[in-house]
């Protein structure tokens, strides 16, 4: 079992990154993989992601552990970006590769709903040339609950 | 002989900027006391964490404070 966990402060290809981890967990039977990216429209022109050095990457670090407990899986990646994104750029990809399906699933579906609305960032987006920090959703909070 | 305060999120905002040094005070509780009345309000609210040189801890009026100490004051997170 093997987790990548990465903060990245510059653009990133999804599909590269779910290839190269595909291509190195050949034993796994199922890959699942979850793409956010910044949503277009609204007026949205840029969203800036910020985090807190000290905690952020232990955070997602200490997630994924959490993740590999909780479920069989072989391997998992987590990425998530910091900066300034423009709609369309990619924010979060987590990917679980495991020998059966429903691992997998449960395992990427853990990661964001933790990523969401429990790691250590704050974002913000600037519309019509305002800036606006983006506050927490309930459907967030409800979404977290289910994993008790 | 200083304390760094770091704001995250919309605290900055509040704040002016994402970080400020302070001088060395006590207390949490004298540090907040130092502040903009509006500012130390915002920085007391139910919802903001707070992490001292790292580590999270439970925002104890009376913690005692070093010389270097690095408070982050974290608002409710956003992220994915």
């Amino acid at each position: 079992m093997d987790a990548e966990v990465l903060l990245l402060a510059d653009r990133f290809e999804p599909a590269a990154r779910i290839a190269r981890f595909t291509a190195a967990h050949p034993a796994s039977g199922g890959v699942v993989s979850f793409i956010g990216q910044v949503r277009a429209g609204d007026g949205v022109e840029v969203l800036e992601l910020r985090h807190y050095g000290p905690l952020t990457l232990p955070g997602m670090e200490a997630l994924a552990a959490r993740a590999r407990t909780r479920w069989q899986v072989d391997g998992l990646l987590v990425i998530h970006r910091t900066g300034l994104m423009s709609p369309g750029d990619p924010i979060v990809l987590v990917a679980a590769a495991a020998r059966h399906r429903r691992d997998a699933f449960a395992a990427a579906d853990f990661l964001m709903d933790h990523l969401k609305s429990e790691s250590w960032f704050w974002k913000r987006e600037r519309a019509n040339g305002e800036w606006c920090w983006i506050e927490p959703r309930e459907a967030d909070f409800a979404d977290l609950a289910r994993w008790g | 002989m200083a304390i760094r305060l770091v704001f995250l999120g919309r605290l900055e905002d509040a704040a002016g900027a994402g970080e400020r040094e302070v001088a060395v005070a006590p207390t949490l509780a004298a540090v907040l006391a130092g502040l903009e009345p509006e500012l130390a309000s915002v920085l007391s609210g139910d919802r903001i964490r707070l992490a001292r040189n790292g580590e999270l801890v439970a925002p104890d009026a009376a913690m005692r404070l070093a010389d270097g100490d690095e408070l982050a004051f974290l608002p409710p997170v956003s992220g994915g």
